[in-house]
């Protein structure tokens, strides 16, 4: 059936050269386009969403135009085929972070895949999954634990399941760099606590959670540990397996993949005692008019006609990123990242949200310029042709607690170039003049 | 002009750095608090009608908010705009602007711009889809203001709550009671 892929087999190199980056660049049509009246594209909102790849448009266009079929049911050869691709692109994504493809859900996003394990918490609540389900089961007087920092993917689905559990939730707070109070596992984390729900990367800020910290601490008193992966899957090695995490989410759209798609990771044994959600064809096992049995994950958890095509463009980015080398893609947004810290803070009345080093931070820097609302920020970007991200990004609290309503963010990926992190410094640098403040300090 | 000259008119900076109607007061007839849930940017307003007027008649606007200069601004200029009009008034000018901000910057005919005077500088803010509804922001508030105090009767229109609700977000969905959310 599906092949077991080889780990990686170049080894680490630093980063990419300059030839490899303009091969990188080559690769993604969309990175040669002019907006606002000719300007050269300067795309840096890639945390918002990534541009995507030939082989990933080409994935997509290749199995529609040859191996369009229904998967897992039909005994034709198209049907064969489309199975095949569709399996071969879970192999991929599961190869790229540490995982069996067995335990791989494929998923419409991140928020459906950690909806989706919030709402199997509601079921075996509710007595479905019997025993096996015991340690999804949740009371008043259960606690489930996120961060302050989390995107709201990662937060409200929290809140809906202690409004109808009646579980409580709390948090780990942030330090005013952004990073989080990992201190503060051993107090807040308590033999109460059901869920440990983190993010492994900020969106806001670029801090890079100490996972190993988190694991520990829930393993410790029997948590069970949900990590949002989108911002690191993406741009870092991680290995899900290693990090000892039972449940992950990442979206296909961030990671050069199709909109769509996303992954839910889970532990073999989690996923084996999680009681189904949605319902209906394909994941079933027998069906009579009385009861139902159900397929073993990750079928149980993939009712009905999935996003095939999708699903197998994620693949071929996964596979894509795997043989760029995730090292190298790391080593690159790391020095990316360092120009972006330096580029926003040599321009006057700019402070950054997150912390100014490059020690486990990706390149996702969140800034505010003293005097002008982000909105106006990256409109004066924009016509300079670089995108960035303003607003909150869906971090309300994260903003709050930093005491900014919203901020602007330059973020980047694999085929950011030092030229692009110039041509941003040099737009930020005339923002404050163009709405008349030059002094520097605060308007 | 360029663009950007086009759309941050001096008229527009002027009123974001010093705006009109800004701080709320009392006496007012009803309150609207608006967000916009992509950018975070919240306005409260409140519509004061003058006393014994008939047909209804909007004294002043009073307003807190924070936001980015285009909704700023225009919450500010709207606020001068119908200060003293008639409450059927300030809903044929929030149609003129709301038709403004449909015409791609194109602009309207003249005796529609005549009505808007100052509110005409948002008329490059049409050209950027993303910034509209910053403009509108305070002008919803408005709408939702007038129909609460029963002032403006809104029939037929899907999109307006219910006049009877008590202060309720039309389109943010924000409980205005919440004492974070004050910012003044």
């Amino acid at each position: 059936m599906t092949a077991v892929l080889e780990p990686q087999a170049s080894a680490p190199r630093p980063e990419l050269t300059a030839a490899e980056l303009t091969a990188v660049r080559a690769d993604f049509p969309l990175l040669a386009r002019t907006v606002r009246g000719g300007r050269p594209l300067v795309y840096l909102d890639s945390g918002a969403t990534s541009q995507k790849p030939d082989v990933v448009l080409d994935a997509e266009q290749d199995f529609y135009t040859q191996r369009n079929a229904a998967v897992h049911r039909g005994a034709h050869q198209l049907a064969e085929e489309a199975t095949e691709a569709y399996e071969q692109a879970r192999v991929e994504v599961a190869a790229l972070v540490g995982a069996q493809a067995e335990e791989i859900v494929w998923v419409p996003n991140a928020t459906a895949g950690i909806n989706l394990v919030a709402y199997a918490f509601s079921n075996a609540t509710a007595g479905r999954g019997g025993q096996a389900a015991r340690r999804f089961v949740l009371a008043p007087g259960d606690e489930i634990v996120v961060t302050e920092a989390e995107h709201h993917a990662n937060l409200v689905p929290w809140q809906e399941l202690c409004a109808r559990t009646g579980a409580t939730l709390r948090w780990i707070g942030v330090h005013d760099d952004g990073r989080l109070r990992t201190e503060d596992l051993a107090t807040v984390v308590t033999e109460r606590t059901k869920v440990l729900a983190f993010t492994h990367a900020s969106n806001v800020t670029g801090a890079v959670t100490d996972v190993a910290a988190f694991v520990r601490r829930a393993r410790e008193v029997g948590a069970l540990t949900v990590l949002d992966a989108c911002q690191s899957v993406p741009h870092l090695p991680v290995d899900l397996a290693a990090l000892g995490v039972d449940l992950a989410a990442f979206s296909g759209h961030k990671m050069l993949g199709p909109t769509g798609v996303g992954a839910l990771y889970g532990r073999r044994e989690v996923l084996e005692a999680m009681p189904p959600v949605t319902t209906g064809g394909s994941m079933v096992e027998v069906v009579t008019m009385e009861t139902t049995t159900y397929a073993p994950p990750p079928q149980r958890f993939e009712a009905g006609s999935q996003m095939v095509a999708q699903a197998v463009g994620m693949g071929a980015a996964a596979r894509y990123l795997r043989e760029l080398g995730m090292e190298a893609v790391a080593a690159h947004e790391t020095r990316i990242a360092g120009l972006l810290l330096e580029a926003v803070t040599r321009v006057p009345g700019v402070r950054v949200l997150g912390p100014l080093d490059t020690r486990d931070r990706l390149a996702a820097v969140s800034f505010v310029v003293d005097g002008v609302h982000a909105h106006d920020v990256g409109q004066v970007l924009d016509d300079a042709g670089v995108a960035v991200r303003v607003g909150h990004h869906c971090a309300q609290p994260l903003h709050r607690r930093l005491g900014v309503a919203a901020s602007a963010r330059a973020s980047a990926a694999v085929y950011t170039t030092d030229q692009e992190v110039e041509a941003f410094a040099e737009a930020l640098g005339a923002v404050r003049p163009f709405f008349g403040l030059t002094d520097g300090g605060a308007a | 002009m360029s663009s950007m000259e086009q759309l941050y008119q001096q008229l527009i900076l002027d009123h974001a750095k010093s705006p009109h109607g800004k701080g709320l007061t009392e006496g007012h007839a009803a309150e609207s608090f608006q967000v916009n849930p992509t950018c975070g940017d919240e306005v409260r307003l409140r519509v004061h009608l003058t006393e014994a007027a008939d047909p209804a008649q909007i004294d002043r606007v009073s307003w807190e908010g924070q936001g980015c200069s285009i909704s700023q601004a225009s919450i500010s200029v709207m606020s001068e705009l119908v200060d003293g009009v008639p409450v059927t008034e300030a809903e044929v000018l929030g149609e003129t602007f709301r038709a403004l901000m449909r015409a791609r910057g194109e602009g309207l005919e003249e005796e529609a711009e005549d009505r808007l005077g100052d509110a005409t500088a948002f008329t490059g803010v049409a050209r950027y889809p993303a910034r509209i509804k910053c403009a509108l922001l305070g002008w919803a508030a408005l709408r939702d203001a007038l129909a609460q105090s029963g002032a403006l009767d809104l029939p037929g229109q899907e999109s307006s709550p219910a006049p009877a609700q008590p202060v309720p977000a039309a389109s943010g969905g924000t409980d205005p009671a919440t004492p974070q959310e004050d910012h003044a």
